[in-house]
């Protein structure tokens, strides 16, 4: 915890009132760049995240392709998505994508998330777990679009990539950015990043002939602190999944921040209603009953 | 069927009557027999204990200060579920047991449509035709028997989680599980009052079993007629005037 205090909060999950040290200084919103059109597939980032974070061995899945295993695991946060396209004219394409946590500017799993304190967003974007509040529910998995916070069976706790917050909190880049032979990774401020992307996406257009080339940088989701270059941004699809337009599902906005408290108050008016009940109209009681008093009303005792 | 279930509540009955006796003295009527009363009290506890360690988990804002007497959060998330499967075990056993009684009758219709006059309690009496629970009693028991299947339903589904069920379908099973909740929060007011301050001497038949015959002639008219012979409208005037005539004296 001690080496993460210089990042300034944002947003924590399920907290009530205000967020601590909010505003006391200003922080960049940062920014992790990958372009997939000069990723080489060597996999240096995966190592470099798994031996920065400390990673026990995780068996892996062999199916026969280059790709390390299906998905990313509770304690393998950082996974080269490797697709094969077969394109219309008949050859193939071979993309490879950095699959990792994206740090939604709106982050499905933090609205998801009942548990206080359980995932906090920094002032710089970061999303980051911190599993000494984690309840283990779940429900971060249920909102995030991307298929990333991975459940620990045995400590029943969700993990996932932090942005090496503790680097970047040092003034250090991450680790699999650190790792990257070709500067396919790049990292930075957020607006520094989108102009090189929207450069090298200018520049596949203009000479190298992919007309359709762009930016993933979802604005459904507010943006995220990790946006890709792609050959053809019109299909993020091809990429193992990324998907077009990532919504959070309205049970995490709508209802819970709409919905619950007004029907949990309505649900409530019931104990209002039976108490009011008993003060005013009064109880049944087995009859007969004695009669009662004529002025039971007009006593102003 | 029917015989199968029949059998076993017999047995259940049975087994619990060998060793619990019931309060019944002169001028009361045994109302519910001691198994009905241990499946009772059984789907209360676990129906609260799931409640309270839920509400943390609901609305944590809130009701954050619920989570710490289940040994906080992870632990209150861990045993929920549990609570949530006993709840529905004991209620189960108390359909079977109960599932006769629970049908719903031309009667049924009629209290339903008196029901403002019920609240703004205008009849003393209830209406002769009202048997053993009245329609407002098995609203509420069909009521928790549905929100039961949707609590198992989306409960499992939340419980094994997205990575099997997709995120989608916990995100709608969340408000479903919610929803359940909320309308069986609100029933729960109506009945712990209507069965202790509401009512007096209803609560007393789930404890030591019994009620008085006043109590059964006044509420449950139909049934006091199937218990004991007389009628119920007869059996009132008759107290009436004996009330009457004491205070004459």
């Amino acid at each position: 915890m001690s080496d993460r205090r210089t990042l300034q909060i944002k947003q924590i999950s399920a907290h009530p009132g205000p967020i601590p040290g909010e505003g006391v200084q200003r922080d960049l919103e940062v920014c992790k760049l990958v372009d997939t059109t000069t990723c080489i597939g060597c996999k240096a980032c995966e190592v470099a995240c798994v031996e920065w974070n400390d990673m026990p061995f995780s068996p892996t899945t062999f199916d026969n392709t280059y790709q390390t295993m299906p998905e990313t695991r509770w304690n393998f946060w950082n996974l080269i998505k490797f697709n094969e396209h077969q394109k219309q004219d008949g050859t193939i394409q071979w993309l490879m994508r950095k699959d990792q946590c994206m740090h939604c500017a709106d982050p499905g799993c933090l609205r998801a998330c009942p548990a206080d304190g359980a995932i906090v967003q920094y002032a710089n974007g970061i999303v980051d777990f911190q599993q000494e509040n984690c309840i283990g529910c779940e429900f971060c998995v249920s909102g995030c679009p991307y298929n990333i916070p991975k459940f620990n069976q045995e400590t029943k706790k969700v993990y996932k990539c932090t942005l090496c917050s503790d680097r970047v909190g040092q003034g250090l880049e991450p680790a699999c950015i650190k790792a990257c032979p070709t500067g396919c990774l790049k990292f930075g401020s957020k607006e520094d990043m989108k102009f090189v992307a929207e450069e090298r996406a200018k520049q596949l257009k203009e000479h190298f002939g992919f007309e359709n080339a762009g930016v993933y940088d979802p604005q459904s989701i507010g943006g995220t602190h990790v946006i890709y270059v792609l050959h053809d941004a019109t299909q993020p699809e091809l990429y193992g999944g990324l998907p077009k337009d990532p919504q959070i599902p309205w049970s995490y906005t709508v209802w819970k921040w709409l919905a619950k408290p007004v029907l949990g108050t309505l649900a409530l008016f019931g104990l209002l209603g039976v108490c009011l009940h008993y003060v005013t109209v009064g109880p049944r009681r087995p009859q007969p009953e004695p009669p009662r008093k004529e002025d039971a009303h007009g006593n102003r005792g | 069927m029917g015989t199968a279930v029949e059998r076993f509540d017999d047995k259940a009955r049975n087994v619990f009557d060998r060793f619990s006796t019931s309060d019944v003295y002169e001028g009361e009527l045994l109302r519910h027999r001691p198994y009905t009363r241990f499946l009772h009290w059984m789907v209360a506890l676990f129906f609260f204990l799931a409640l309270f360690s839920g509400f943390g988990i609901y609305l944590p804002w809130l009701f954050r200060w619920f989570t710490p007497i289940f040994g906080g959060g992870p632990l209150s998330r861990a045993m929920h579920p549990w609570f949530g499967v006993a709840f529905c075990f004991f209620f189960g056993l108390q359909i079977l047991n109960w599932l006769q009684l629970m049908r719903w009758t031309p009667s049924d219709s009629r209290w339903i449509r008196n029901l403002k006059g019920q609240m703004l309690n205008q009849e003393k009496l209830e209406a002769p035709d009202t048997g053993f629970f009245n329609a407002g009693q098995k609203l509420q028991f069909w009521e928790i028997l549905i929100g039961s299947v949707l609590f198992l339903i989306t409960g499992i589904i939340l419980w094994i989680g997205a990575g099997t069920f997709g995120r989608i379908t916990v995100a709608v099973s969340y408000v479903l599980h919610d929803i359940s909740a909320l309308i069986m929060l609100f029933g729960i007011f109506i009945h712990l009052y209507l069965s202790t301050f509401g009512e007096p001497g209803t609560f007393h038949s789930m404890t030591r079993g019994s009620v008085s015959e006043a109590w059964a002639w006044t509420f449950h008219p139909a049934w006091y007629k199937e218990i004991t012979g007389r009628d119920p409208r007869q059996a009132y005037e008759e107290a009436r005037r004996r009330m009457e005539a004491r205070r004459q004296t």
